[in-house]
């Protein structure tokens, strides 16, 4: 039987504000152990919270970008529960009227466009983190991250597959990163997404029972992910069997799901409103003001890149996918008479050394400026291509401008036609055979001999002068 | 004349024309709390050292010629759910026996900026659940007229000390009636101020949409010094409400002529002990004879005031106290198998019968399935109750009735039977539910000698009303505190 995967996200991003969504504590990730928190964020009896509006503004941002209605009123809520890393024992979070509702984004798969329904936005804070003493008997609390701001975001049941949810997480992280809403630093689990997935047979109308896959935080993880709980769910069904509504966790090293089987699945999270704080008014002259702070969206983003800077739709597709790859794209090729060279270093050299390194295309070591003037020594002809990429390695490494890397390793090419000439003569007397074989017709044969010449110039002989020369010399004899 | 028998405003004179020293009076307060706390158990923590060091201080500045504050040098007791910094704060808890606070509540600091010195911290209901201070995990408090009888809940021990003049006034905190039915009980003043008058941070939460701090004092005049205070809009409350809060001693002039006074009928009617009702409607008498306009109003809803105040209030409470999990400060228990069992340990070991009870109740009123049946129609309970205030306030400038349905009861007498005792809260719960302000003031005693507690009840942000129409009643009848406490 054929079926159809049903996916609904939930995504946890961390708002980039400075301060905490209740108190003053900074948001700053790392820090020692409970060096980021003050007698509010870890709840001490007595104590009130005070709604950063910054956080709202973000969301609301956020909202805006994802095409949601932002409601002019709303509320906090408790969600209660007991754990010891949420010190009041109750999060504050949105229930029923949530800031954000009814979006969506666009995504491209496979050429066809499709819209995924975004059900609401809310905020709420983040929790603090276990730390499990290795004899297993002990467990640390780290408060630093309670009260960090948090959205999340819940779309439609309206993926069909993992390319579909790949399109739309990395759709929504760039609009996230566009916004300046949060900085996306996954490794940091500044965003993470929750997976509900079932299956059916298809042209079923009715869904079928979903299973909820907790906190995965990377692309990678997330189309893993889906792959391997469709694959369970149907092969589950195949032999009868009944999908159980559960949460399940994935390992990613292991490539399979697991049942969580704890108490927290029997929760009953007694929602109420938060008595502590007034309701969230969000005005019109308010939401004016934050709908003039968005910037430019990744979609006109890309558009005005194929128009501006005459680069390929799949080029501009790729680098305005993550914003400080677009700015960095931007920047260089504002600089630059060669936008599409720029554009395929990013996507090539670039995007290799970041995979290389693991760092995140924010902490580019290397400058805008410093790319752009590298395709400019190629294009007129100071350095060869192929000398570009020790240049290039050498800017990732020390940060220092290409022209004074070519100076100081004296990398420029050479243009003397007197001194490539004797090079040349050179060769041509040591290796009599190779000319030998080019006089009989044997035309490779200079393929070889123009090889020893860059081999003798170090790769930085001007090559269109190098075969001039060569065939010159060759006729002469 | 003791000097511990002087109200705030007097001694307040006094220090400024030298007559008496700060430090004289705070070791005279000192002195009282030695004789008389073994028996009454007013205070759970008492600061004798900090409190000396503090008029030390306010003294010299005195001595300096420094410009200093009304109540500069006035020592008060603060109720135990007020979070003072490096001082035991516990709710009366053995949940929190252990608690030093990290930092001062907005009432505190503001108390010892204004140069107030603090004498200790005042005995209470365990987590301010209760209407006798019999759910103290320490003792409980006696009612100093009658060391037989209880001085009533949740803020007994801060009416308590005022009334026996341990302390020269205090700060309580009502949810329910807590700080008026025990001034009524012990013969003194307490005042509750509209929600979002006094800043709620650093108090310890029972029901976050319901506590208000307030003072209880000797008289009206120390309470309106008080209020000068502890009143004001603080950024760190976001119930707080942003106005400009007036000068509250402008407010004591004796004169209610033309003032619309309301007598609610369901205030009056069965239930209200005979005594009680008799001395109320003296009042009532006194104040048309001062020139007020009685009229006879109506607030419909006033039956459904306990059932939907002990579902709001607990579910909150719920909530609110699921923080004491042994995990972060506080008790926790000695002995567990896991982390599930150091919560169940921890939390039936450290809160008391009381407590346990609430948290249960709110606990299943907010639960999935009964949240609609209960906790929902309990707030729309509490918009009709607000609506029938507003209904009445059109009519009425104040409106007039007992504090309590009768005088103290002995110690023991009602701790079998919670719901008889939760019915005692007939009159003071509306004020909660509807945000209002009201105040409490003696207006006689019973035949026992027991003082009955008047309570006026004024519209949002109205306490400058209430406490001219107290003033009138106490300037022309002499009933207050100071005078009529006779131990």
């Amino acid at each position: 039987m054929e079926y159809e995967v049903v996916i609904g996200l939930e995504i946890h991003a961390e708002l980039d504000t400075r301060s905490k969504i209740y108190c003053g504590c900074t948001t700053e990730f790392g820090g020692e152990p409970n060096t980021h928190c003050c007698p509010i964020c870890t709840g001490m009896p007595g104590v009130l919270p005070v709604l950063n509006k910054t956080v709202v503004e973000y969301a609301v941002r956020a909202g805006l970008a994802a095409n949601c209605a932002i409601s002019s009123f709303s509320k906090q809520d408790r969600k209660n529960y007991f754990y010891p890393d949420l010190p009041k024992a109750y999060q504050t979070s949105q229930y029923d009227l949530p800031l954000c509702k009814n979006g969506y984004l666009e995504i491209e798969v496979d050429g066809s466009v499709k819209k995924i329904g975004i059900t609401r936005i809310h905020i709420e804070e983040d929790a603090g983190k276990l730390i499990h003493d290795e004899s297993g008997k002990v467990s640390y609390v780290d408060y630093n991250r309670c009260g960090v701001p948090l959205i999340e975001i819940v779309t439609e049941p309206d993926m069909r597959s993992s390319a579909e949810v790949k399109a739309f997480f990395e759709k929504l992280k760039s609009i996230l990163e566009y916004t300046s809403v949060s900085d996306c630093k996954m490794q940091e689990g500044s965003l993470r997404a929750d997976v509900n997935l079932s299956v059916r047979p298809k042209g079923q109308k009715e869904f079928g029972t979903r299973t909820e896959i907790k906190n995965l935080n990377s692309v990678r993880a997330i189309v893993r992910a889906v792959d391997g709980e469709a694959r369970r769910q149907i092969s589950v069904l195949e032999r009868n069997g009944v999908i159980v509504q559960e949460t399940r966790r994935w390992d990613d090293e292991k490539g399979e799901s697991y049942s969580m089987r704890d108490k927290e699945e029997a929760h009953d999270y007694r929602y109420f409103p938060e008595p502590d704080l007034t309701p969230v008014v969000v005005d019109e002259a308010w939401l004016d003001k934050i709908r003039s702070s968005i910037p430019e969206l990744p979609d006109e983003r890309r558009k005005r890149f194929i128009a501006e800077y005459g680069i390929p739709a799949y080029d501009a597709a790729f680098i305005t996918g993550s914003k400080p790859l677009a700015d960095f794209f931007e920047a260089a090729a504002k600089e630059s008479k060669n936008a599409k060279a720029i554009s395929n270093w990013i996507m090539g050299d670039v995007m290799k050394k970041l995979n290389d390194t693991g760092l995140e295309p924010l902490d580019m070591p290397i400058k805008p400026e410093s790319l752009s003037r590298l395709v400019s020594l190629i294009d007129e002809n100071v350095i060869s291509g192929k000398i570009a990429k020790q240049v290039f390695e050498i800017m990732w490494d020390t940060g220092e401008d290409p022209a004074d890397i070519v100076e100081k390793e004296g990398l420029k090419v050479v243009t003397d036609t007197e001194e490539i000439r004797s090079i040349v003569i050179q060769v041509i007397s040591a290796n009599p055979k190779s000319v030998e074989d080019y006089k009989s017709g044997k035309t490779k044969a200079i393929g070889f001999l123009v090889g020893q010449i860059m081999r003798e110039t170090k790769g930085k002989a001007d090559p269109q002068a190098v075969n001039r020369l060569l065939k010159e010399e060759l006729d002469k004899l | 004349m003791k000097l511990t028998d002087l109200t705030a405003s007097m001694a307040a004179e006094k220090i400024k024309k030298r007559e008496i020293s700060v430090i004289e009076l705070t070791k005279a307060y000192l002195e009282r709390i030695d004789e008389l706390n073994g028996t009454i158990g007013a205070y759970i923590t008492v600061c004798a050292e900090q409190a000396l060091r503090q008029a030390e201080s306010v003294q010299k500045k005195l001595d300096s010629g420094e410009d200093i504050l009304p109540l500069a040098g006035i020592p008060a007791g603060l109720k135990d759910n007020i979070c003072t910094k490096d001082v035991k704060t516990t709710c009366a808890s053995k949940m929190l026996d252990n608690f030093l606070p990290p930092y001062d509540a907005t009432v505190t600091k503001k108390l010892s900026e204004s140069d107030v010195i603090v004498l200790g911290k005042l005995n209470m209901d365990e987590f301010a659940m209760g209407s006798s201070n019999e759910n103290s995990w320490y003792m409980p408090v006696k009612n100093p007229l009658d060391h037989e009888r209880v001085p009533g809940g949740s803020s007994g021990g801060a009416a308590a000390a005022v009334a026996s003049h341990m302390s020269c006034f205090a700060l309580g905190s009502d949810t329910g009636g807590s700080i008026r039915q025990p001034a009524s009980f012990c013969g003194v003043v307490g005042l509750k101020p509209t929600y979002g008058a006094v800043s709620r941070f650093g108090l310890i939460a029972f029901a976050s949409s319901l506590d208000q701090i307030g003072p209880i004092t000797k008289d009206v005049v120390d309470c309106a010094m008080v209020m000068n205070i502890i009143a004001g809009h603080d950024p760190l409350d976001s119930t707080s409400v942003d106005i400009n809060y007036p000068d509250y001693t402008t407010f004591l002039n004796n004169d209610v002529k033309g003032l619309r006074i309301g007598l609610p009928k369901e205030y009056f009617g069965s239930g209200l002990h005979e005594e009680v009702k008799e001395k109320i409607l003296d009042a009532v008498k006194a104040y048309e004879s001062y020139g007020a306009i009685i009229e006879e109003v109506s607030l419909p809803f006033t039956e459904y005031a306990i059932p939907a105040y002990y579902i709001i209030s607990s579910a909150e409470a719920s909530s609110n106290l699921a923080r004491y999990d042994g995990i972060k400060y506080g008790y926790r228990a000695k002995e567990y198998s896991d982390i599930i069992d150091l919560y169940k340990k921890t939390r039936s070991e450290g809160f008391g019968t009381e407590v346990k009870r609430r948290i249960m109740l709110g606990t299943y009123a907010l639960s999935s399935g009964y949240y609609d049946a209960y906790y929902k129609k309990a707030l729309k309970v509490r918009r009709l109750i607000f609506e029938d205030f507003q209904k009445a306030y059109q009519k009425v400038d104040v409106i007039l009735g007992p504090t309590s349905p009768a005088t103290a009861f002995k110690l023991g007498e009602k701790t079998a039977n919670p719901l008889e005792m939760y019915l005692g809260d007939i009159y003071t719960v509306s004020v909660n539910i509807a945000g209002l302000c009201a105040i409490s003031l003696s207006c006689g005693f019973d035949s026992k000698g027991l003082p009955i507690g008047m309570q006026l009840i004024g519209k949002p942000f109205d306490e400058g009303t209430l406490i001219r129409a107290a003033y009138t009643y106490e300037s022309n009848t002499g009933k207050s505190g100071v005078t009529n406490c006779g131990i």
